[in-house]
């Protein structure tokens, strides 16, 4: 089951790039989780554009935007730089999906997260999250409308 | 799946750049950017579809430009902006769709003169920044919309989840109107 609004967001170390990790705790903003199944799909290509395309938005909240999904910090650096995108891409990778399990989104079936998104507030409860179904992309109003009530 | 929850924030008004009449029973409203591949193959089907639907159909484009993926987004948005603000809106963006490989600074500007507006009036405008706002506003209006790409497409206020290639989209259209 995918982590409810009032839950302790659990905490995470995990690799952006070679040798540079995010640790979840170590940041003192509000936070938005894009959980997405993989690099390179198309749905997903979309889904991280939309939220870059609103970086003006999210950052008027002084929100941190992190994705996460199980790809390897190489194919990761590859996407992003492809994507133009200036938020991180986390690494889910060692363990696999260790972090999608901890919030309730791994596919056991076809290894990978779901299509999810959490709103954190400053503390990193969870004031907010949201199940995609796997071939729609959400978007990014539900989260910024939830980032707005939050802050 | 071709319906959602998400709906347009903002509704059309008489703000907006629109082709067709106004209590036309079928309103698809476009968020689109001048760069992006799809949105030029969409450009095609657009236009197919409002031939095929005649008065029936309202078009609206609003901008949602994917400036760090898409280098001459932003300026292309803006120029279609200015531009119409002479009345030639839809002549500049048709003719940044059917160009859209060539999209630098100086074309731009040819472009504008092609579509019939006076380019100085054009450059004055962009210098004013009165069409960054406005290009900003319709990027917000998309996000809080829900749109989820480019181009992302409503259809009487709900977002359009379906395909839009050109036989599922006009399908869908029929079944609304009928």
């Amino acid at each position: 089951m995918i982590l409810s609004p009032g839950t302790a967001a659990p905490d995470f170390t995990l690799p952006e790039s070679p040798g540079k990790m995010v640790t979840l705790s170590e940041i003192s903003s509000p936070v938005v989780l894009i959980f997405y199944p993989a690099d390179w799909s198309p749905v997903c290509g979309d889904e991280l554009s939309i939220f870059q395309a609103a970086g003006q938005l999210f950052a008027a909240h002084g929100a941190q935007l992190l994705g996460i999904s199980v790809d390897g910090v190489w194919c990761h650096s590859a996407f992003r730089a492809d994507r133009k995108l200036s938020f991180p891409l986390l690494a889910d990778f060692n363990p696999k999906g260790n972090t999608a399990k901890s919030y309730g989104i791994y596919r056991d079936d076809d290894g990978i997260s779901e299509r999810a998104l959490f709103v954190l507030d400053r503390a990193h409860n969870i004031t907010w999250s949201y199940l995609s179904p796997m071939p729609v992309n959400p978007g990014a109003d539900g989260a910024l409308r939830a980032l707005e009530a939050t802050s | 799946m071709s319906q959602s929850e998400a709906r347009l924030s903002v509704p059309v008004s008489s703000d907006d750049h629109a082709v067709g009449l106004e209590n036309a029973p079928l309103t698809v409203v476009e968020y689109g950017d001048y760069e992006c591949p799809y949105c030029g193959q969409a450009f095609a089907i657009i236009q197919a579809l409002q031939k095929a639907f005649g008065d029936s159909l309202r078009f609206v484009f609003r901008n949602l430009p994917f400036a760090d993926m898409h280098p001459h987004a932003q300026q292309a948005a803006e120029m279609a902006q200015a531009v119409g603000v002479q009345g030639k809106f839809w002549e500049m963006h048709d003719l940044l769709y059917e160009n859209q490989r060539e999209l630098g600074a100086k074309a731009l500007l040819d472009y504008s003169a092609q579509a019939g507006a006076n380019v100085q009036e054009v450059v004055a405008a962009i210098k004013s920044g009165e069409p960054r706002t406005r290009v900003e506003r319709d990027l917000e209006s998309a996000i809080r919309s829900g749109a989820n790409g480019t181009p992302t497409f409503f259809i009487n206020g709900e977002r359009y989840d379906g395909s839009w290639a050109y036989e599922p989209f006009s399908d869908y259209l029929s079944t609304i109107l009928n």
